[in-house]
Formats: structure tokens, C-alpha cells, sequence
């Protein structure tokens, strides 16, 4: 029993994109981990790890990371089997830029407890226009982005670093925020072919399986009275 | 997405700041922005994500102006003083065991370079007082010897008006 605490342990929630992108680099990398759900606000376990409260984290031996683009870099950094960046560099500042948009412009503006928070502020039929429209702005920017790079995945013919950030943002665009993606038919035609392969319906099939209030990600049907 | 910064250099340009500093540091190895420690690397990352994807994103311009416009102008310092504080909260817990003369030692380092311009010329913006946070106040007084982060400085920029030299800009309170 002791000798499991060699492995890695990750704190992380089956509905958080920012999880999920950390689930499929270990995934790819082979790398085995116990991995803790934290389905509550404020889990004091995880305020222990994380001072911002957020998953995912990650405890490997005596590191402990937090904040998923730290913990890919990291993990990138130390098992570098399976590279998640390009060696060239041009490619992998894009993929650099890309992973940024979405950690930065997107995710923290359609994130569950800031969109429930306008609700609160603002209105409640506030909640899904909000978060459509910032998903929108980064998805403009990505389609352009990605149009001069994009092979079979968003930079070449690997999964890299701008997959594992485009391949759950756009599943919480299509599947939860309901975003009309007439106008970026490359993430469509990209996240069409996330769908298709193995490793990534291996974490959303880890996901679903999971049992969890999910009305709390529910933005599209109408409010009770 | 419209926004500074853009970097043009040859044929590549970039855009997000994040990007563009990993870009800089991997092409121009002189003054390296990550220590060689894993651990240290890994806390630089961490934090300075703190501050671009948690802090910053919900500092924007057009933000700020959506909450101006759908809930009030006085709900900007609210909203302001609750996300930079969680933040700042936080990065003190973070870089605590680590910060030397600057966050993560004694060199001045990748999470130093998003820190800086955080704190020096931006929170007067928002009536926000640091001195709540001791670690990050005494950081910010070390910023403020660096030629360099001085020379960043908006005022300090070949295109600023000199007409609006010590007005403090973008002020929502």
C-alpha cells in the first residue's frame, strides 16, 4: 500500500476543461497518478495544495503544481516522452499563443463560477450571452490563427500543447454554451477529429462516467420560477 | 483578438504576452527569464499564470465597461478589489518559500516580469492598497529600483503624451 505513494496525484474535477487537458498529457505520457475528484467550493484539502482553490493540481513527489498551463509545462519539462510542443520554434510559439487564448481570453470568462457570478450581477438570462460571446472572440482569433498551421490537428499531424487547450474548450463551446460554429468551420472540422481519436475519448469517456450535479453546468434550459 | 501585445520578429509574429515571453526566452537565451530548477521553473509558470489568466483577463478594458454599463460604475472597484485580491492572496501563499531579493530568488525571473507591471503604474488605477500584502509590498519596492522595469514604465514610452504626465489613466474610482 505505501508503495503508492510513489505515484502521482492529481486533484481534479470531471466537468473542468482545465483538468481534462492535464488527464490527457499524463494519458499520453503514460504516466500513472491517483486522481482526487474535489467536486465542492472551497475543498479545504485542495486550499492546502492550491491557494487559489482550483483544480487541477498536482502533487509528484515533493513538487506540487498548480494551474494547468504551469503543470503541462512542468510535466513536459520533466517526462518528455510524447513531446507536447514542436522543436521547431515558430510552431511552438503558436502553439504557445494558442494554448494563451484559450487559458486567458476564453476559459476564464465562460469558467462555471464567474459566469454563475454575472448571472447574480447582472441577470440570469445573462449567463449564456456572456460566456458566448467571449468563447466567440477567442474562437475568431483561433480560426485565424490556426488557419496557416493546422494539419490533421490544430499545429501538424501530432496532438501538441494547442490541442489539449482546444479539444475541451471547444466540447464546453458546442456541448454546454451551445455556440453556433458556422463561422469556424476549421475548430469544427478540428474538434470533429478530437472526437475521433482514441486518447481523447479515453478522458471524456473518464468524464462522463463520473457521477456529478451537472445541473450546475446547465446554461441553456430555461430557469424554474 | 485585437489586443496588444503583437510581436513582429522576421518572419514570425506573435501575439499574447505569455507566448511572446516563452518565445523571447527561447530564441535570446541572454538574461534567461526560468531558473534551471524544475521546481522553481514550475512555481514561475504557476504564478505567472496567476496573474494572466486569473487577474488580468478580468481587468480588461471592455470588462470593466460591461460592468459599468450593466450593473454600475461603482461596481468596477468591487469587481476589481475581488479579483486582484484573490490573486494576490494567493501569490503570497505561492512564492513565499521562495521569494529572495525578487519573487523566486535574487534574479529577476519570468513571474517578476508579469508582477511588475501588475503592481508599478497599475493599482492606483484602481484605489487598490498593497500593503495588505507584505510580501508583494515588499517586491514592489524592489521593482521599483529596477532601471528596466522603470524604463517599461507607460510614461517612460517614446509615444506617450507628455501633456498626461502624472494623470493617472484608465482611474474607474
Amino acid at each position: 500500500m505505501e508503495e503508492e505513494n510513489q505515484a502521482m496525484k492529481l486533484y481534479s474535477h470531471p466537468m473542468s476543461s482545465c483538468s481534462r487537458r492535464v488527464r490527457l498529457a499524463l494519458y499520453l505520457k503514460g504516466l500513472k497518478y491517483e486522481c482526487i475528484n474535489i467536486t465542492g467550493v472551497g475543498d479545504p484539502e485542495l486550499l492546502k495544495v492550491n491557494p487559489m482553490g482550483y483544480v487541477p493540481a498536482l502533487v509528484d513527489g515533493t513538487t506540487v503544481v498548480s494551474d494547468s498551463y504551469a503543470i503541462l509545462l512542468y510535466l513536459e519539462e520533466k517526462y518528455p516522452q510524447h513531446a507536447l510542443l514542436p522543436q521547431d520554434i515558430i510552431k511552438k510559439s503558436i502553439n504557445y499563443q494558442a494554448a494563451s487564448i484559450v487559458s486567458s481570453s476564453i476559459q476564464p470568462l465562460q469558467n462555471t463560477t464567474l459566469v454563475h457570478y454575472i448571472g447574480e450581477l447582472v441577470s440570469p438570462d445573462e449567463k449564456l450571452p456572456w460566456a458566448q460571446n467571449h468563447i466567440r472572440k477567442g474562437f475568431v482569433a483561433l480560426e485565424k490563427l490556426l488557419a496557416n498551421h493546422a494539419g490533421k490537428y490544430a499545429t501538424g499531424d501530432e496532438i501538441y500543447l494547442a490541442d489539449l487547450y482546444l479539444t475541451f474548450q471547444l466540447d464546453n463551446a458546442i456541448n454546454r454554451f451551445k455556440l453556433d460554429m458556422t463561422e469556424f468551420p476549421l475548430l469544427l472540422k478540428l474538434y470533429k477529429v478530437y472526437c475521433q481519436t482514441p486518447s481523447i475519448q479515453q478522458i471524456f469517456a473518464e468524464s462522463s462516467q463520473q457521477q456529478i450535479d451537472k445541473s450546475l453546468f446547465n446554461f441553456t434550459k430555461p430557469q424554474e420560477a | 483578438m485585437g489586443f496588444v501585445p503583437t510581436l513582429l520578429d522576421g518572419d514570425m509574429v506573435l501575439a499574447e504576452s505569455s507566448a511572446i515571453i516563452l518565445y523571447l526566452d527561447d530564441k535570446y537565451p541572454q538574461h534567461p527569464l526560468l531558473p534551471h530548477d524544475l521546481k522553481k521553473r514550475a512555481i514561475n509558470y504557476q504564478a505567472a499564470n496567476i496573474i494572466s489568466s486569473t487577474i488580468q483577463p478580468t481587468l480588461r478594458i471592455p470588462i470593466l465597461a460591461y460592468i459599468r454599463d450593466n450593473i454600475g460604475p461603482d461596481e468596477r472597484i468591487t469587481w476589481v478589489h475581488k479579483h486582484i485580491g484573490k490573486g494576490f492572496a494567493a501569490l503570497e501563499i505561492l512564492v513565499k518559500d521562495h521569494a529572495g531579493k525578487y519573487a523566486t530568488g535574487d534574479d529577476i525571473c519570468l513571474v517578476d516580469v508579469l508582477l511588475a507591471p501588475q503592481i508599478i503604474g497599475t493599482l492606483e488605477r484602481y484605489n487598490f492598497d498593497i500593503s495588505n500584502y507584505p510580501l508583494l509590498s515588499r517586491l514592489s519596492e524592489s521593482y521599483k529600483q529596477v532601471p528596466a522595469i522603470r524604463n517599461a514604465l507607460p510614461e517612460n514610452q517614446p509615444d506617450f503624451p507628455k501633456e498626461l504626465k502624472g494623470i493617472i489613466l484608465i482611474r474607474i474610482y
